[in-house]
């Protein structure tokens, strides 16, 4: 049986699935109801120095829908807690004391002065909670006070707050980043530059979900005006993937601990997200989408995984997929894939056809002799997965590597790596950079 | 099964035939007779809608006798503009809302769904269609304008599908156009023949208004062919005529005792049915038997049953797979409670005082593809039989012309274009050789005779 138990920065639970600091995690009551569930930690709803904020009291969420309405993508405009500094300590205290084996962090955001942060580090250090989570990635509302992302997109900013947290508690230090940046590895490298225990992301991505065409104001709309809002759910995996796997691949940061987040909806994002450098996963909108019963698929389904490969701990799988993130310029261009149309499974839609013929290279035929029938081109198909992408059936088209000879190109396919630092199209190749024989117009 | 099955023949027990109306409560007439289907919610539309592929060059539109865009107007489902999705139906084929009803799908366009191969399941799309244009016909909305006037007239003879099809169309290309009807009331069998609960409130008659109102298009009802006018005279009066006629005769059973009373054909029974505005009145037997393998068989069966019938048999000479109604009319026939009993064919009805008392059939099976009676016989008890087998073309409306319509298979012949052996006269629906019985195939039909006498009248 693997084991599941997660040791982040030395903060234990019971298995590496976090509740993110956001609504699920606003109080006590919530939190309570996800650890019976089987949560392995939450990060507390981000706390304010009081007076407490207040949230618009009409609709806070956006949403994009897939088929059958299922919940893609969901924008928010809600802030950080409502309500009294006082009463989330009280309940934190309370929560930890009663569930000491799961993690409970708790995350911050006080305007950028050194005597604020001492301040609620302080009083949170009372609460006896694990760590704390610096909130420098909220997009909406606060940003406009010099908070949240206002402090993520300034990587100055984010390594002295984390310098100060770091000096003045002994908690560990964990800095939420904002996506809403041109290249996450500076404000990464900034934490850690400030001595942060880890970096978690991605956080929410500033967005309009949509637009009401009879009152012409953005979605959600509050008395006719619409604000935006931070973007997040399974839509924004994608992004977070990558973000993440910047961070894990950079010689600066590549040993600083993640934690991941980002439209995490099954076992199967979280190993994807490990896979590629996290050491846990935390979960929203997925438990805001089905509530907190989701996680028992997430454990279960991790676990069996790991059982068929093999994993004893997580630490077996974490980061293993890092090494396999490079750059364009390394793919080995004479890597050559057909597609392949499994013609027991095809139930003839023709949308491969039409992708590739009005979109792509016109390598999927419609008709054979006079019979409806999809059939790939290997004269035309660049290999290029488009078919693959928007074939309904799974596992219908697959990818197949040819060896030896490209009809499309009509050369042989050279069976060594060749990359496009040394391809003669290349004008600032250089043929010596270690790889052998490039024939270039089977690779062009 | 009926107790008097088996090896009683000639000894049915004599009794009083058991005819009467209002066999049930009165409640139950309105039941029975409501939608078939109930509407699909919105909701339920755009479930639905999602599971469409949206093919390339899609099984399902090929399928449809008029081609109707299917993926293009089930996207419009989807993304919440189903009047647009009605005017891509409507487009194709302005009886629409009625196909949608009264289509076989499971014959055209969802057997040819690539869902079917998938996962068993076609994509509803004849719901999807209702769904689509009862919204636009609830806004009480025409999708269509009239061309500037061509100053060209069409009589078009017929009210049904394939007649009010042609008319349409003729009047959206500008021409105008005068549609002469038999009957009291335009529709055709739309009106007078198919199933009530396919059809239920009126609908026939709503779309008919619906469809009148491009405008362009006067019906005369209670005007024949061939008794208030004749062919000639529609040919010397209008640029263009289009024979829209149906079937208008039965086949005879040509067995003994078909004339005793009790004994009826199920075509002009349903039309009775239909016409009949409160059923509790309408007279049904308690011993029903209906001879024929199509849907006018499953119809007249099933309806006899809503009405209160107690016992409904379905006899057809051949087996399921050879009848003319799909398995799924088949199946809701045998879920209403109809039995139905393959491999026999009458051999007389048995009268007692010149009334239905029963019917005496013989065994039938197969032999080197040709169907033979076996010799063993057996009876079944009756109070009412209907006779089911099929409707022929009756030519008198067309007789007498200066120059005769050439018949093919006892039906008027077209080309491709609809256009009868005389110049100048189309035809489409039942009454043309080569179709399919089917309303989709009428509107398809009159709609590909107006195209062409729109062009044999502009060119
Ligand atoms: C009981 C029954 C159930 C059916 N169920 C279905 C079904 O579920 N689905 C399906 O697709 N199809 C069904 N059909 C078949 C379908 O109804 C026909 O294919 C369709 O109505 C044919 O249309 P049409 O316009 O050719 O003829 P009709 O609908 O028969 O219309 C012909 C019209 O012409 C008029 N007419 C005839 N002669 C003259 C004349 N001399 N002068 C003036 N007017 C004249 C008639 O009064 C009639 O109004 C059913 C048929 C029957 C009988
Ligand atoms: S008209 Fe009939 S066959 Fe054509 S799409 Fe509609 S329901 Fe299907």
């Amino acid at each position: 049986m693997p084991d599941l138990s997660s040791n982040f920065l030395g903060i234990k639970s019971p298995n590496p699935f976090w509740l993110a600091s956001a609504p699920p995690t606003d109080k006590e009551y919530n939190v309570v109801r996800a650890f019976r569930e089987g949560w392995g930690g939450v990060v507390w709803k981000t706390l304010g120095e009081d007076p407490h904020i207040v949230n618009v009291n009409g609709p806070r969420y956006g949403a994009i829908h897939g088929p059958d309405r299922r919940l893609l993508g969901l924008n928010n405009i809600e802030l950080i807690t409502d309500r009294p500094l006082e009463v989330n300590l009280r309940e934190i205290k309370q929560v930890k004391r009663d569930w000491p084996d799961r993690a409970v962090v708790v995350s911050l955001m006080v305007p950028c002065e050194e005597e604020n942060w001492v301040n609620i580090l302080r009083r949170v250090e009372e609460t006896e909670a694990d760590g704390i989570e610096l909130n420098f990635g909220c997009p909406h509302g606060m940003s406009e006070r010099g908070m949240g992302s206002a402090v993520g997109q300034v990587p100055e900013y984010i390594e002295m707050v984390a310098r100060w947290c770091k000096q003045h508690t002994r908690m560990p230090v964990i800095v939420k980043l904002t996506p809403n940046i041109t290249d996450i590895r500076y404000p990464a490298r900034a934490a850690q530059k400030g001595g942060a225990d880890a970096v978690s992301l991605i956080n929410t991505i500033s967005s309009i979900t949509g637009v009401d065409l009879d009152l012409f104001a953005p979605e959600p709309t509050i008395d006719g005006k619409g604000s935006h809002g931070g973007y997040c759910g399974p839509a924004v995996k994608p992004i977070a993937l990558n973000m993440v796997a910047e961070i894990a691949r950079d010689p600066e940061t590549r040993n600083l601990p993640i934690s991941g987040i980002g439209g995490i909806t099954t076992w199967k994002d979280a190993a994807e997200f490990m896979a590629l450098g996290a050491g846990n996963v935390q979960v929203c909108t997925a438990a805001m989408t089905y509530g907190f019963k989701i996680v028992r698929e997430m454990v279960e389904g991790l676990e069996r995984w790991m059982a068929e490969k093999g994993f004893e701990k997580l630490d077996d799988f974490v980061g293993r997929a890092v090494p396999n993130v490079t750059d364009w310029q390394y793919l080995n261009l004479n890597y050559v894939t057909k597609a392949r149309i499994d013609q027991e499974l095809c139930i003839k839609c023709g949308r491969c056809h039409i992708a590739c013929e009005d979109t792509s290279h016109q390598a999927i035929t419609h008709t054979v002799d006079g019979v409806r029938h999809f059939e790939v081109i290997d004269a035309e198909c660049v290999g290029c997965n488009l078919c693959v992408n928007v074939c309904p059936v799974e596992d219908c088209i697959t990818m197949e590597r040819i060896a030896e000879y490209d009809p499309r190109t009509k050369k042989p396919i050279p069976a060594e790596y060749g990359n496009w630092t040394s391809h003669p199209n290349n004008p600032m190749a250089r043929p010596d950079a270690g790889i052998e024989k490039i024939v270039p117009d089977a690779a062009e | 099964m009926n107790e008097h099955s088996s090896g009683l023949s000639g000894s049915i027990p004599v009794g009083q035939p058991d005819i009467r109306a209002g066999r049930l409560e009165a409640e139950a007439y309105a039941k029975n007779f409501s939608d078939l289907h109930p509407p699909l919610s919105p909701h339920e539309a755009l479930v639905e809608a999602d599971r469409c592929y949206f093919c390339y060059d899609a099984p399902c539109t090929q399928a449809c006798p008029t081609s109707i865009d299917i993926p293009l107007f089930i996207r419009q489902i989807q993304a919440h503009n189903p009047k647009g999705a009605a005017e891509t139906i409507f487009e194709q084929n302005i009886l629409g809302g009625m196909c949608a009803r009264v289509c076989p799908v499971e014959t055209l366009c969802e057997e040819a769904c690539v869902r079917n191969l998938a996962e068993d399941k076609p994509v509803k799309i004849g719901f999807l269609q209702r769904f689509a244009t009862d919204a636009m016909m609830a806004a009480g909305e025409q999708p269509f304008e009239r061309a500037a006037p061509s100053g060209r007239r069409v009589a078009v003879v017929g009210a049904g599908p394939a007649g009010l099809s042609c008319a349409h169309r003729l009047a959206m290309r500008g021409h105008d156009v005068t549609i002469l009807e038999a009957r009291e009331k335009p529709g055709g069998l739309n009106e007078y023949g198919i199933a009530a609960y396919k059809t239920p409130e009126g609908f026939a008659r709503k779309e008919v208004d619906f469809l009148l109102k491009i405008g362009g298009i006067a019906i005369e009802t209670g005007k024949a062919l061939g008794r208030d006018v004749t062919l000639d005279s529609l040919k010397a009066d209008y640029d263009a005529v289009f024979l829209g006629l149906g079937l208008a005769g039965v086949n005879a059973l040509g067995a003994e005792g078909e004339d005793a009373s009790g004994s009826a054909d199920a075509v002009g029974w349903i039309a009775e049915l239909r016409q009949t505005v409160d059923l509790s009145s309408l007279p049904v037997g308690r011993r029903v038997v209906v001879i024929g393998g199509g849907m006018t068989a499953v119809d007249a069966a099933v309806q006899s049953k809503l009405l209160g019938a107690e016992e409904v048999t379905i006899v057809y000479r051949r087996g399921p797979e050879a009848m003319k109604a799909s398995g799924f009319e088949q199946e809701l026939a045998q879920t209403k409670g109809v039995t139905i009993r393959h491999w026999a064919k009458p051999k007389r009805l048995i009268a007692e005082d010149g009334h239905v008392a029963g019917i005496e059939l013989e065994r039938t099976r197969e032999e080197a593809g040709r169907l033979v009676g076996t010799g063993e016989t057996f009876a079944l008890a009756a109070d009412m039989v209907f006779k089911a087998i099929g409707q022929t073309f009756v030519p008198a409306a067309i007789d007498g012309a200066a120059e005769a319509l050439a018949i093919e298979a006892g039906r008027i012949r077209v080309d491709e274009e609809r256009r009868t052996s005389l110049a100048g006269i189309w035809a489409g629906g039942d009454c043309i050789a080569g179709g399919e019985d089917l309303t989709v195939a009428a509107v398809e039909d009159g709609k590909v005779a107006a195209e062409s006498i729109h062009r044999a009248l502009m060119g």
